[in-house]
């Protein structure tokens, strides 16, 4: 399988602190990939990287075999890539219908037609019944299905997920996954940043594990969830309490010892 | 002609000392708060009118009335913030500081219409402002009023310095500046510390009025040229930043000062000029940090 | 939708018959102004309302256009009536300042740009008083029209009128347009609907340009009606608080927010100043900063936005409560900016329109 999306090597620092340490992370085309790591390992950096709202200091980020390094963030949304925010960013003077249709600005068709569109994607997360609503008057929840929505109306290759299960409800984020892997059997690719473990570990086939810059591990989540590195990784750091009993094949304690954890 | 030009030189950095003062003030309002505050001209005129008043009826030496003006205008600041700057909030929150800000300077500067006239007037202590009251340094005329003021605009600058980096409080007014929502998690009483904040803000205009007031003539009216003044100064050297607002001051009053020697009446307009070159070329200002794409 | 289509014929039809009815000049003198700043204020509301950038420098375009008019007037002497067809150089005057000043201004965040338009502001000011062919403090007088006081009058107020309706007109298509949403959504966020992909640079020139030139061709009108332009009538910064308070106090961002403000606020102050205790100039000061304050501060978004909310908010008591969107607009603008489908809202209107 050839990765659709790729990073390589990845550095950014603001001034003495050094965000990304060389971060290399591949995603292939068709999978749903996962992106871990503790608080200020450098998560949302790397996605900003990528979709252009930042400038790496060193490194090159790759969509198939383009170079889309410099490429500022509405080009590289045109290209293919489209993104969602840990702290959702939605118009919340216009109504929902109106944030989708903002994002269709590449789409000359006629009118009707992406409303058509934009209509669907709605009724796709569950939100269309609040149409006509102002999208400030929206849940939490509520605002992240729309974001989601309105990414997809530009039908991107990629789509990259910054917390998508972040500050919601347990149905909800059923919701979301099913959802996600629905667009994954149509061939979106996914690459999303999450804390929430078990979400992390039931949806994505392949996990990568950022720790202090750089990408320490990464493979399928069985191999993920014993390895001893991204256990040095998270202890010290906050503990989330999505992990809490989350028990079984996940926590071996066979190969460290607990007495020599550092942090 | 070498002469004039030194001069004015001299005076300009003089002067531009005390609207280092003012603008300080401004921006460290802005830094801090996010609130841009009109008013801070015509508050700089009613510190002018209150010196001039005291020492018209109490015949107090100028600068000891600054006893009296400085605390009065740390609580009309701290007034004006409670009263109507306390409840903004939303995302255009610094625009609509603006506006109200805009709207208590209109009522301060009725009100002082309403009290003092049209008429032009100008603190006089012959002492201090008189034709002759000036050292005579290297063949130049300083002023002993300007020397004042720039003296008490350094000490005042320091001072507030002092306070930021060295107090409690200033800590504390650091950390809002940084992460507003942070702060009240630790403890922090955002509300009280930015009425203070804005008090200080303000109270500095005291010191700007008494020079101000005592190197021209002014009335009511003479608010607005001082406030787009300022604000061009704190534009020029980047909102927020008190290097940046010193620097610009310096610079800008100089340059009009010198420009004067030729152009008096467009002297003015090199502020503007001077402000427009900038932002074609760096929109956050001199000294300002630039406006990172959120998120 | 029919009555709202019904009550803007009402509303035309009663502007038209205003003059005929109240035929006294002193009367429709104030239909004149209201007219003017109707135009003014909803001029200003296309670029600052919709797009979130709060210009307090309006009255450069104003006072730009009077100027125009007058030294074009002067320098190929135009008599008579005929002046007015040259209001559309003005405009075009009033665009091109409005592409050199948005070509510096709009790089700045909105705060910023708020203080440029006041500096550039005072810069037009200074050169108005400065300049010699601008009549330095004296002014440009305009030649006389030679028209009887009440035709005077009524003609101004047909012609104010004509502009305030076609303002009106522009200010409701660019609300339905793609163009329009593109601005309310740099007004919420600009940075993401930038990476969207909107162009958010030309957009808002070409908002700013459509605001400057409607601005200046009235500020000719006005010139003309009162014979005269000096640097602190044609610059004046209260003029500008004036627009700001109109349309905020009308509602911000909507259409019919700054007419309401402007037929509120005009005829009020006219009113005002010819009251003996105002005539002094502060009084009237004050009362702008409090009404000012008051708007600002306890009813931001304005008379039709918050009126529409409290009459939602009676008649909705007890049920449950997700509030709709505040689509309390009048006619042609009442659905969305996409068009077609009206929005979802309980069946009764409401008459807070």
């Amino acid at each position: 399988m050839t990765a659709l999306l790729r990073t390589e090597g990845i550095k950014k620092a603001y001034g003495g602190v050094h965000a990304l340490t060389g971060a290399t992370i591949s995603v292939d085309e068709g999978t749903i990939a996962g992106l871990i790591g503790p608080n200020g390992s450098g998560k949302t950096t790397l996605f900003n990287v990528i979709t252009g709202y930042q400038r790496p200091d060193e490194g090159q980020v790759f969509f198939g075999d383009r170079v889309i390094t410099s490429l500022a963030p509405e080009k590289v949304f045109a290209v293919g890539i489209g993104r969602t925010f840990q702290l959702t960013r939605i118009f919340p003077r216009l109504t929902v219908l109106e944030n989708m249709l903002v994002a269709a600005q590449h789409n000359r068709s006629q009118r009707h037609t992406v409303r058509r569109r934009a209509m669907e994607l709605l009724e796709f997360v569950g939100i269309h019944k609040h149409a006509d609503l102002l999208a400030g008057s929206l849940s939490y929840g509520q605002r992240k299905l729309l974001e989601l929505a309105y990414v997809l109306i530009a039908d991107p290759r990629v789509i990259l997920l910054d917390e998508p299960a972040g500050g919601v409800n347990p149905t909800l984020i059923n919701l979301i996954a099913d959802r996600i892997r629905e667009l994954n059997s149509q061939g979106k690719t996914f690459l999303i940043v999450e804390h929430n473990m078990e979400f992390v570990m039931g949806l994505c086939s392949s996990v990568s594990v950022l720790e202090s810059g750089s990408c320490v591990v990464s493979g399928p989540p069985e191999m993920i969830r014993t390895d001893k590195r991204v256990l040095d990784a998270y202890l010290g750091a906050d503990f989330e309490d999505d992990e809490a009993g989350q028990q079984g094949p996940a926590a071996s304690p066979g190969q460290e010892d607990p007495s020599d954890v550092t942090s | 002609m070498g002469r004039e030009l030194y001069q004015a030189i001299a005076d300009g950095i003089l002067v531009g000392g005390v609207y280092a003062l003012m603008a300080v003030g401004l921006t460290l309002i802005f830094g801090v708060l996010d609130i841009i505050n009109i008013a801070q001209g015509v508050l700089v005129i009613l510190g002018a009118y209150l010196s001039y008043s005291i020492y018209g009826h109490l015949h107090i030496d100028m600068f000891v009335g600054l006893a009296i003006t400085i605390p009065v205008m740390f609580i009309i600041g701290v007034v004006i913030h409670w009263a109507f700057i306390r409840r903004l909030r939303g995302t255009e929150r610094t625009s609509m500081t603006l506006l109200v800000t805009y709207a208590v300077a209109l009522i301060i500067e009725g009100i002082l219409y309403k009290i003092y006239g049209a008429n032009q007037v100008q603190i006089n202590e012959p002492s201090i402002n008189g034709t002759n009251a000036s050292i005579h340094v290297l063949g130049f005329y300083l002023g002993y009023i300007y020397i004042y003021g720039f003296i008490l605009a350094i000490v005042l600058v320091a001072a507030i310095y002092l306070l930021l980096y060295r107090t409690k409080f200033g800590r504390s007014v650091r950390a809002i500046m940084q992460d507003e929502t942070a702060a009240r998690l630790i403890g922090i009483e955002v509300n009280r510390v930015a009425a203070v904040t804005f008090g200080i803000g303000v109270a500095v205009t005291a010191a700007g009025g008494i020079a101000f007031g005592a190197t021209n003539a002014f009335n009511a009216n003479s608010g607005y040229d001082l406030i787009s003044r300022l604000l061009a100064i704190i534009i020029l050297g980047g909102l927020g930043s008190v290097g940046g607002a010193l620097a610009a001051s310096i610079f800008m009053i100089t340059l009009e000062s010198v420009v004067s020697i030729w152009q008096p009446t467009w002297a003015i307009a090199v502020f503007y000029a001077a402000l427009i070159l900038v932002l074609l070329f760096r929109p956050e200002g001199l000294f300002g940090k630039k406006a990172v794409r959120a998120q | 939708m029919a009555i709202r289509v019904g009550l803007l014929i009402a509303l035309l039809a009663l502007a038209i018959a205003f003059p005929q009815v109240f035929t006294n000049p002193a009367v429709t003198n104030y239909g004149v102004f209201a007219m003017i700043f109707v135009t003014a204020a909803s001029a200003w509301n296309i670029f600052s309302g919709n797009s979130g950038y709060i210009s307090l420098g309006n009255a450069v375009f104003f006072g730009s256009g009077a100027y125009a008019l007058g030294l074009m007037a002067k320098g190929w002497n135009v008599q008579g009536a005929t002046v007015f067809d040259l209001l559309p150089l003005v405009g075009l005057i009033g665009a091109g300042i409005a592409v050199i000043f948005g070509l510096i201004a709009l790089h700045v965040r909105r705060h910023t740009f708020i203080v440029i338009t006041i500096a550039v502001f005072f810069i037009f000011q200074l050169m108005a008083f400065n300049f010699s062919f601008t009549g330095g403090s004296s002014g440009l007088n305009s030649p006389f029209l030679t028209w009887q006081p009440v035709p005077y009058n009524q003609n101004f107020y047909y012609i104010a009128l004509g502009f305030a309706a076609v303002t009106v007109a522009v200010a409701a298509l660019v609300r339905r347009s793609r163009f329009g949403l593109q601005l309310r959504a740099i007004r919420d966020d600009e940075d993401r609907a930038s990476g969207l992909g909107v162009k958010t640079m030309r957009v808002k020139l070409t908002a700013l340009v459509i605001t400057g030139s409607i601005t200046a061709m009235i500020g000719g009108v006005w010139f003309y009606y009162i014979n005269q332009v000096q640097p602190q009538t044609g610059f004046d910064p209260l003029w500008d608080l004036q627009i700001v308070l109109m349309a905020f106090l009308g509602g911000y961002g909507s259409v019919s927010g700054p007419v309401l403000g402007a037929l509120i606020i005009e005829p009020g102050s006219l009113w005002l100043n010819t009251q003996p205790q105002f005539s002094g100039g502060y009084l009237s000061e004050i009362l702008l900063g409090l009404i000012f304050l008051f708007v600002v501060l306890v009813m931001p978004r304005g008379i039709i936005p918050t009126g529409g909310e409290w009459i939602k908010r009676l008649r909705t008591r007890g049920r449950p409560a997700v509030v709709p969107a505040a689509v309390t607009e009048k006619v042609g603008v009442a659905v969305a900016a996409v068009g077609g489908t009206p929005p979802l809202q309980p069946p009764a209107k409401d008459g807070g329109q």
